[in-house]
């Protein structure tokens, strides 16, 4: 297992062989590597994955096409709206349903608030990765409880939303829907500010994040990385700007992108983006107009013509594709999730090689890993 | 022999019993004070309530924990070192509170004026490192095993500065006894004339507590706890506390030989219980930022660590001792003496924050923005 010749000594040297995981405060889930170290340095770095396997793309080749938006909801955990988007835009492209404007519109207000709540989540577990004792944590989940409180009252559910349908949503937001988004963002950016005090502008902070973990930009493609983790590599692949899906060419924003790839531009990338998904959602909320929110005539049950398609959305973690195939009926032949987490993840050992211990876990915190999308 | 104790005349051996039950009954209520306090304090920090439930206000939470440590199965590992596993605990957890016999809480209120009372205080305290190695040995655990060396380099690395710091001291203060250097700051604090070793000394105290942003050898996510992770029950909180036993000592130990302990500003007019406050609100106020850094700073990395001892604190304390000898010796007018060494200490706090910023902020990478519809490389 080791991966380095090594000079002969006059003792027989071990490495040592530490085993984090899957019960390790720090890996984000059930995810569990074996750390191959020699003192403090990491000379190999093993993953296992596999404990969330749930057979979830075959679990649902057996639900119609409504129940299997609750899957997505449970396969990405912490951006459920954009699991969701992607599967049903696979299921309308296969039936050929047009969207009503308004329906997109929402859609994409959502989306974007749950990238706010996805990356917050993000800053509070990194924060706690590099060693803040809960400080950050708590500062990011005081914002994101308010977009969760929102969510709550849109959908009526604070984790599993099951919200968007093929065609449109399941049902009308709430009057004061435009007002609360409002609201909530005034108190996300005060909460971004906050996280650029706490952790941003800190020098501890910059000392054990700088220069940590790069990738390159050409390992990164190679790796199949999306999403932040790319970006922050210098690769300007947004989905969103590349293939605009809803409405995203009608408004105006930034692809964020780093130039060295490491942990912490990989940070800073996530804050801006933050700050561009609140330029998104004001222009969405300028242009939300009253009207239908599904398409007229819905078939009751909804049977999709034989075929295959593959549909791919930018969500927080990057690039979450479902590939569907149906041969006729309510149910989908195969459903294959693309996806992000389980691309990056691939990427750590590269990373972490040859770093310290305690950066293989920051190194691990900064590809934001959701353990149910990796594992599926 | 017959000592003096509250003005009752007393044996020595009766008096040495009944001076250290007082320590040990004072140091665990203050330790169980401590752990309410910094729930209480980190809590407001983060927003939260902190332990409301048990009690008025959470009072009686550290009570309960006691007693629920108490009663919890002490485990031992199956491949334990039996002998070593089992007496880890007392190595780190006498030696603190042996380092109370020097401190000086109000006039003449000490357990023993030593002449040599900071180097007794000194090397005291480096002893409990070995309690630290043994419990990461024994424990037959690899999280414990690289906490305990990571707590020993770390020892070793800062226990040179935090000496290097209290001998500067020393010089100015021209004694070991703590007690005439707490006497002798009756005008002006050491802080005034030594900020740089106090700020030094500061840094070097997060280190020796493990507290963050050097708490490496615990990390909890990295190390899950580090040496003690194997242990449970009574012994695991013998080290919870000397965790906090030592910090109250340390804190101690700061405001007596920088913040003028009972002296400044009072003076010895006063009663002995407004110095005992006086030392104790000191000794809180530490306490306080010890907290309050540790609610907001991430952990360093542990060769960040070691360079920072090595590189910055440690040559820095050899040159304020130089600096100081230098003034001591050439210059006889003691007023010109105090000026210049507060004003060479003080440029040297700048020069210590210079290092820091130089050696931490990086050009800053900005974000590039890339143009709208930029093709993809």
């Amino acid at each position: 297992m080791a991966t380095q010749v090594r000079p002969e000594h006059e003792f027989d040297v071990q490495d040592l062989m530490i085993n984090m995981g899957p019960q390790h405060p720090a890996t984000h889930g059930v995810f569990r590597m074996v750390l191959v170290v020699d003192g403090e340095v990491v000379r190999d770095v093993v993953p296992y994955i596999g404990y969330m396997h749930r057979g979830g793309e075959k679990l649902s080749e057996t639900m119609d096409y409504r129940q299997g938006i609750g899957f997505m909801d449970r396969t990405e955990y912490l951006a459920q709206f954009n699991a969701e988007l992607s599967y049903v835009m696979a299921v309308e492209a296969l039936s050929e349903l047009q969207v009503p404007d308004r329906a997109q519109w929402i859609r994409m207000i959502l989306c974007e608030l749950n990238r706010l709540s996805s990356h917050f989540m993000f800053t509070g577990a990194f924060g706690t990765d590099v060693g803040v004792f809960g400080t950050a944590f708590t500062y990011s989940f005081r914002e994101r409880e308010t977009v969760q409180d929102l969510f709550e009252e849109i959908t009526g559910d604070r984790l599993m939303y099951a919200y968007f349908r093929p065609g449109g949503l399941a049902w009308e937001v709430p009057d004061n829907f435009v007002q609360r988004v409002r609201e909530v963002l005034k108190s996300v950016r005060q909460g971004i500010k906050d996280m650029d005090g706490l952790l941003t502008d800190n020098e501890v902070f910059r000392a054990r994040t700088v220069g940590i973990g790069a990738i390159s930009a050409e390992d990164a493609i190679d790796w199949g990385c999306t999403g932040p983790v790319l970006r922050s590599a210098g690769v300007p692949l947004d989905l969103r700007r590349t293939e605009p899906y809803l409405k995203y060419d009608e408004v105006e924003f930034d692809v964020i992108t780093g130039t060295t790839g490491d942990v912490f531009e990989r940070y800073t990338c996530r804050i801006a983006e933050m700050w561009e998904s609140i330029r998104i959602i004001e222009q969405c909320l300028e242009r939300l107009e009253p009207g239908p929110i599904m398409p007229e005539r819905m078939p009751r049950m909804l049977r999709t013509p034989p075929g295959e398609v593959y549909m791919r959305t930018e969500a927080p973690r990057g690039e979450f594709g479902i590939y569907l195939v149906s041969k006729g009926g309510n149910r989908p032949h195969r459903l294959k999730i693309r996806s992000s987490c389980f691309a990056n993840l691939q990427a750590l050992r590269d990373m972490t090689i040859g770093s310290y211990v305690a950066d293989a876990v920051v190194i691990l915190g900064s590809l934001d890993i959701v353990l149910c999308e990796v594992d599926r | 022999m017959n000592i003096d104790l509250f003005g009752i005349d007393m044996n020595v051996w009766a008096d040495a019993f009944i001076r250290v039950n007082i320590i040990v009954l004072m140091m665990t209520v203050v330790v169980m004070g401590l752990i309410y306090l910094e729930r209480k304090v980190i809590a407001r920090f983060q927003m939260r309530l902190g332990p409301t439930r048990t009690g008025p206000l959470g009072l009686l939470q550290s009570v309960a924990d006691a007693l629920k440590l108490v009663a919890k199965e002490d485990v031992r590992p199956r491949n334990a070192d039996p002998w070593v596993f089992e007496l880890a605990p007392y190595f780190v957890f006498v030696p603190i509170f042996l380092m109370f016999v020097a401190i000086p809480f109000a006039v003449d209120w000490e357990v023993r004026i030593l002449d040599l009372g900071l180097f007794y205080v000194l090397a005291v305290s480096s002893v409990n490192i070995v309690g630290w190695v043994m419990a990461g040995w024994a424990s037959d655990n690899r999280y414990a095993m690289l906490g305990a060396l990571r707590s020993a380099a770390q020892s070793i690395s800062y226990e040179l500065p935090l000496v290097l710091s209290l001998i500067a001291v020393a010089m100015v203060a021209n004694s070991l006894n703590l007690t005439e250097i707490v006497a002798g700051q009756g005008r002006i604090p050491n802080i005034i004339l030594q900020p740089l070793p106090f700020v030094i000394f500061y840094i070097a105290m997060l280190a020796e507590l493990n507290r963050t942003p050097f708490d490496m050898p615990v990390g909890e996510s990295e190390m899950v706890g580090g040496p003690y992770v194997e242990y449970s029950g009574i012994r695991w909180s013998f080290f919870f506390l000397a965790e906090y036993a030592s910090l109250f000592i340390m804190a101690l130990l700061a405001s007596a030989v920088f913040l003028g302990g009972w002296a400044w500003p009072l003076g010895e007019d006063w009663g002995r219980g407004w110095q005992f406050v006086l030392t104790a609100v000191k000794a809180g106020a530490i306490i306080f930022s010890v907290f309050w850094v540790r609610s907001t700073f991430p952990r360093l990395r542990i060769d960040q660590l070691m360079t920072f001892s090595w590189k910055a604190l440690l040559p820095l304390a050899f040159v304020q001792i130089m600096v100081n000898g230098a003034i001591l010796v050439y210059e006889p007018e003691k007023e010109v003496a105090q000026t210049l060494l507060g004003v060479t200490s003080a440029f040297g706090v700048f020069f210590l924050a210079w290092i820091i910023n130089r050696s931490v902020t990086r050009p800053r990478p900005r974000p590039v923005v890339a143009a709208r519809g930029e093709a993809v490389s």
